[in-house]
């Protein structure tokens, strides 16, 4: 089964290190990671997505909140909101391919963020399957690049992965 | 101030009394701070020697251990003994030094990315930016290795840090918000634990190295329950090894009635121990007819890692015990203690004799005349077994082995830890011939030191644990294992580092050699030429379970029957 799991950590030096040390050493199976700062200074957020039975994944948020920079590891289990950004490169040799092109970017609502005498790069932002589908449909007309951010997460509604009352760092 | 000082301050205010070490340039400058320190230093002759020592200080005290190396060839020279107080959870501080902060990255001189090779092998880890966070990282190194499930700490602090001017405080406070251990257990689960148990017909009480500080509470807890009690190599000790309700180790080479015990129990009490694989053999056919498995562990990570749960306690093995005691009641186990006597007395721990010495009358010799009052450390292999089936220590904290990593060679400098660490109390190291040679330069540490430990080592002439295997396993190619051919002559060996050597070859003379170990006035290393195809049993074959226990050796039983 696939996961998405959220982790808040401390934003120390290593700490990313730590994490995916973590999955090679415990043998977890990691498909992306996507890291960023949050609101609160001293802490970042990491998106994680996993696969594996219930067993794993619980051994995967219980050794993650192990690590000592770890606050919290949220399995979004629940209503969540999931989104990935992906930058493709196409070929585009003439005319017909570009009109080609541009039906499979309005189809998904995709964007274009580029274009060349012969390339155009399109962005989509979508869930992973959205995406999936994206980059299947532009296969044909011959895919450069593709670069995939891995997802983020988010619950739905009132839940949150904040920490409630946090010292400054020093 | 340097930062080197305020090092040795920091430690200092910890209440750290010894460090275990070997200087080197990139920690020259707080080699230079301690020499008008407070604080003993020990010199080491190796590295491996100073964590091993800091292990077996801190197992020994309970207390942190400290061991403190250079950059590069020093710190990697840790990375077994860290590895081995992180699978046994002993709280080990370990100080490196690293090359200067401009330095960093460059391949410089006895560089190496020391944080980084040892991420999965400490508890966890620090490279020092600045001078001004010394006393705060020490504060919280030490609170992380010694709280919550114990393990090994490193600071890694380059060269220029501890060589600038510090101009910080000591009164630093902790920030450590993602690091909150639970220590005391649900009330709820506690409750449904005692439920279980009084509704149970074949209980268990299995305890591990997690609670060697909760004795006095376990055996309050087994006395006023009854419970059958089984403790894992690491949990020797934490129960008095010659006590009625003790059904002695459990595993691989564990006694017939603990497995049994096991095997046939259905529920099952398990408290700091982490159902390792030399305890469980085949998890799925460990404790077939437990439909209740109660896990107490400190570590929630350890609960459902390996074996279903069914009542988990994540909390202080010794504050859960507390709370158990207070709702415990005698529980009416008649039917079921006649089954274990009845295991206990037709399969007590047993070998055959040879007209040739052997390892088990020595290790029993030892424990007859000192009537099992002593700190045992061994090394790794059949020795080891033979020390934990036939020298059961009676108090905590005096059976000093490596459990998880299963290290050769912790034997000699366990015992310089913990000799330091209990200089009043008698230190036997039982080591192996093999074992013996992997770290016995720390014999310079005892001379230096004149630290009175007794080196027993019971020379098979083999690397015996891995012939016995091939014996078994192997159709006897004995592939690499032979050392008879190039041993040293080990009390010849001692006597060159000034140490009293004793050999003793014959089971006549048996007495007269422990009489000389014991009444040695000082360290001695004493060499028993032992049986060189000696095998340890009983024993379930790896990943096998209860009922595919060998009770002895089939070669023998062969013999006897042709
Ligand atoms: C550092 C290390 N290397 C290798 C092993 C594998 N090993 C386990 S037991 C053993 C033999 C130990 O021989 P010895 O110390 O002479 O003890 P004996 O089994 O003969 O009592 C070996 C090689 C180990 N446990 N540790």
């Amino acid at each position: 089964m696939r996961h998405v799991i959220s982790v808040l950590v401390q934003d120390h030096p290593r700490v990313l290190n730590r994490i995916t040390s973590l999955f090679a050493r415990r043998g977890f199976n990691l498909e992306s990671l996507a890291v960023g700062t949050t609101h609160q200074p001293g802490l970042s957020r990491i998106s994680l997505v996993v696969s594996g039975d219930d067993r794993t994944l619980e051994q995967v948020e219980k050794q993650l909140n192990r690590l000592i920079e770890v606050l919290k590891v949220t399995d979004h289990s629940e209503p969540h909101v999931e989104r990935e950004l992906c930058l493709v490169k196409v070929h585009v040799a003439g005319v017909e391919e570009r009109l080609a092109v541009k039906d499979i970017q309005e189809a998904f609502r995709a964007r274009v963020v580029d274009v060349a005498q012969k390339t155009l790069i399109l962005e989509l932002t979508g869930d992973s399957r959205k995406i999936d589908s994206f980059v299947e449909a532009l296969r044909p007309y011959g895919i450069l690049e593709v670069m995939r951010t891995g997802a983020v997460a988010m619950s739905r509604g009132e839940r949150t992965l904040k920490v409630r009352e946090r010292r400054e760092v020093v | 101030m340097k930062g080197a000082e305020a090092l040795l301050k920091a430690l200092e205010r910890e209440g750290v009394e010894v460090i275990f070490g070997h200087p080197g340039g990139a920690i020259m400058p707080t080699y230079d701070a301690l020499y008008d320190s407070p604080i003993r230093h020990i010199l080491v002759r190796h590295e491996q020697g100073g964590v091993h020592a800091a292990t077996g200080y801190a197992r020994a005290s309970g207390r942190v251990g400290v061991v403190m190396a250079t950059s590069g060839p020093g710190a990697l020279n840790l990375v077994t003994g860290l590895a081995d107080a992180f699978m046994d959870s002993t709280p080990v501080v370990a100080i490196t030094g690293n090359v200067p902060r401009a330095l960093i990255g460059t391949d410089a001189f006895q560089e190496a990315d020391v944080t980084g090779v040892t991420m999965p092998i400490t508890k966890h880890n620090y490279l020092v930016q600045d001078a001004n966070d010394i006393p705060r990282v020490v504060k919280e190194a030490f609170h992380i290795a010694a709280t919550g499930r114990p393990g090994p700490v490193l600071i890694d602090i380059p060269k220029d840090v501890q060589l600038a001017e510090f101009t910080g405080s000591f009164e630093a406070e902790l920030d450590l918000p993602g690091y909150k251990p639970t220590t005391k257990g649900h009330p709820k689960q506690v409750e449904r634990a005692l439920e279980a148990l009084e509704k149970a017909e074949r209980p268990i009480l299995m305890v591990g190295g997690g609670a060697q500080h909760a004795h006095g509470e376990l055996l309050a807890f087994a006395e006023k329950t009854g419970l059958p009690v089984i403790t894992t190599l690491m949990g020797l000790g934490a129960f008095p090894g010659n006590h009625p309700l003790w059904l002695g180790m459990p595993g691989m080479h564990g006694t017939v009635a603990a497995n049994r015990a096991i095997h046939h129990a259905d529920v099952i009490l398990a408290i700091g121990l982490r159902f390792d694989d030399r305890v469980t053999g085949k998890v799925s056919r460990f404790a077939p007819h437990a439909h209740t498995i109660i896990h107490v562990d400190i570590d929630p990570a350890e609960i459902g890692k390996v074996v279903r749960t069914h009542i988990p306690i994540v909390g202080d093995a010794r504050l859960v015990l507390k709370e158990m005691l207070k709702g415990a009641r005698p529980l009416k186990l008649a039917t079921w203690w006649r089954e274990l006597e009845e295991w206990r007395t037709r399969h007590p721990l047993r070998w055959k004799p040879k007209p040739h010495l052997q390892s088990q009358e020595v290790i029993r010799a030892f424990f007859e005349a000192t009537g099992g009052h002593a700190i045992v450390t061994t090394g790794v292999g059949q020795h080891q077994m033979f020390a934990a089936q036939f020298f059961p220590v009676t108090r905590p904290r005096s059976f000093l082995t490596s459990g998880g990593l299963g290290t050769m060679g912790v034997g000699l400098p366990f015992a310089i830890g913990a000799k330091v660490a209990r200089p009043e109390e008698l230190v036997l190291d039982f080591d192996g011939d093999g074992s013996f040679q992997m770290t016995l330069q720390e014999l310079a540490t005892l001379v230096k030191y004149k630290l009175d430990v007794k080196v027993v080592i019971l020379n098979n002439g083999y690397l015996g644990m891995v012939r016995q295997w091939q014996d078994l396993f192997h159709a006897k190619r004995y592939s690499e294992v032979y050392l008879a051919d190039s041993n040293p002559d080990f009390a010849r060996l001692a006597e060159a580092y000034g140490i009293r050597g004793i050999r003793v070859e014959r089971k006549e003379d048996l007495r007269k050699g422990v009489e000389a170990v014991l009444h040695a006035d000082g360290p001695v290393v004493a060499e028993f030429k032992v049986y060189h195809e000696e095998g340890v049993f009983p024993m379930i074959p790896a990943g096998g379970a209860a009922e595919d226990m060998i009770l002895e050796n089939p070669a023998e039983r062969e013999e006897v029957e042709a």
